[in-house]
């Protein structure tokens, strides 16, 4: 582990991200959008039920745009040949993956300020626990979306599959995170699968945020969606080979 | 001062279910330009991967420069130049070699150096994607030379490239081997050959040839080392 070698990787991807004006609008713009299409949806309803599926949908948009963004450009580095410059030089293998993770937590910053600006200054989210909170929580979501996709980029051999890992790994944490059916609704089997998906404790969290003041369960499920983070950060660690066949 | 600074004993490489080298010996010169000349899937590639330690081995020991191939400390010591241009086509030629420099932990005065050595600077603020092949290979051999390596694996560092640079890349080579680098290039052009302080004359796996152009050449009673390369496939068959 080497601050500056995370940092060089870190601003290294932060240059290529900002240069990529298409893919900056995308990720910045995307979320606001896709959350005042469902708020319109919702408007010949009653207005708790943008309360309800509102929040869910900002602990989800860092979580997928950052898993795919995340999976496809490190298979990207696999198959240029500059992860195998890279694993030849002097760098850790965690340097490399805590980098991607700043550098994709920065970006998922800025995404929810955006996105949480929108839903609370001109949507009427209502948020009855600190805003500021459901900021950090959706930096966690996005951490998490990174390390998840960094560790399905090692199963990957084509970029062509590392998208249908989208499929795969985040479609059944959305259907069981408790946005479709409440999660103690659901058959006892589903509940507890949905008990260790890390989505499931990220969209808890942002619904706990918008109905309570208290920010003690908060808390917990951000340990939760980090632990999580970590572990696949790990794990991605160890799948990451510096000798390739 | 080290006589070798690669040996190579009974290398095995599986690829797939090819072997693509079995039982490999070899040794290379320190302080000098060696060229692994070869036609293309003769196994060079494989070759210089498990030099450079991130290729996986299936038997035998490769060591460079005294240390296990691959080993920590010699992660510093080894530039490498893989096939495929390997720096981000996204970003600029400086911004390529700023990043590696720090990787690195050189110099920043570094990257202006190395963008000189391969005369891009002309071009140092262009985004990589949009120069031609031979640019981006040259961006990828900048990367390489950054921190002055005690050791340069060069995969066919000069495909494709016009021939005026072509000559001044050889040149540069001799010129680090003069200051004490080991350079191993691999080509699959033969008249690239009489280039290389020494030779390894690689075909299917194994080793045809090793020594001095001259020495290849008069062995083999040939004028070329096209003609010295055939004599010995024709030899051995």
């Amino acid at each position: 582990m080497n601050p500056r070698v995370t940092l060089a990787v870190a601003t290294r991807v932060l240059t290529q991200i900002r240069r990529d004006h298409r893919t900056l609008g995308m990720l910045l713009l995307l979320p606001c959008l896709l959350i005042s299409l469902l708020w319109w949806m919702f408007e010949g309803l009653s207005p708790e039920t943008f309360d309800r599926f509102g929040p869910a949908l900002l602990a989800m948009f860092p979580f997928i745009v950052m898993f795919l963004v995340t999976s496809v450009t490190t298979l990207r580095e696999r198959s240029s040949g500059t992860l195998e410059r890279l694993l030849a030089m002097p760098m850790g293998k965690l340097d490399f993956l805590l980098g991607y993770a700043i550098a994709f937590g920065l970006v998922a910053a800025a995404q929810s300020v955006l996105a949480v600006a929108v839903s609370v200054g001109l949507l009427d989210l209502d948020v009855v626990g600190p805003v500021w909170l459901l900021g950090v929580v959706a930096v966690a979501d996005a951490v998490l979306g990174t390390a998840l996709g960094l560790l399905a980029s090692a199963f990957a051999r084509t970029e062509f599959q590392a998208v249908q890992f989208m499929p795969a790994v985040v479609l059944p944490q959305i259907l069981l995170c408790g946005l479709f059916v409440p999660r103690f609704a659901l058959p006892d089997v589903l509940e507890t699968i949905s008990d260790v998906l890390p989505l499931s404790y990220a969209v808890d969290a942002m619904q706990h945020l918008t109905r309570s003041a208290s920010t003690g369960e908060v808390w917990q499920d951000l340990a939760v969606v980090a632990g999580f983070a970590l572990a696949c950060l790990a794990l991605g660690a160890a799948t990451l080979p510096r000798r390739t066949p | 001062m080290m006589k070798n600074a690669v040996e190579v004993r009974g290398l095995v490489v599986d690829r797939g279910r090819h072997r693509v080298l079995d039982g490999l010996d070899l040794d290379i010169a320190a302080g000098v330009v060696t060229g692994l000349l070869g036609p293309s899937g003769c196994g060079k590639s494989t070759l210089l991967r498990s030099v450079v330690g991130v290729q996986r081995t299936r038997g035998g020991v490769v060591s460079v420069l005294g240390e296990p191939a691959g080993s920590a400390p010699l992660r510093s010591r080894i530039g490498y130049v893989t096939q495929a241009a390997s720096v981000y086509d996204d970003l600029t030629v400086t911004e390529n070699l700023r990043f590696f420099a720090r990787v690195l932990g050189c110099d920043q005065a570094e990257v202006t150096r190395a963008v000189a050595a391969v005369d891009l600077g002309s071009h140092a603020d262009a985004v990589v994607g949009e120069l031609s092949g031979g640019q981006r290979s040259r961006a990828s051999l900048a990367v390489a030379l950054l921190g002055s390596p005690d050791v340069l694996v060069l995969d066919e560092p000069t495909v494709g490239l016009d021939p005026v640079l072509r000559r001044d890349l050889w040149a540069l080579f001799h010129d680090l081997a003069d200051g004490g680098a080991t350079v191993l290039v691999s080509s699959h052009v033969m008249d690239e050959a009489e280039r290389c302080d020494r030779l390894l004359l690689m075909r299917e796996g194994a080793i045809l040839a090793h020594g001095t152009p001259a020495e290849i050449k008069q062995a083999a009673g040939t004028d070329d080392i096209e003609s010295a390369f055939l004599g010995l496939v024709e030899r051995a068959a």
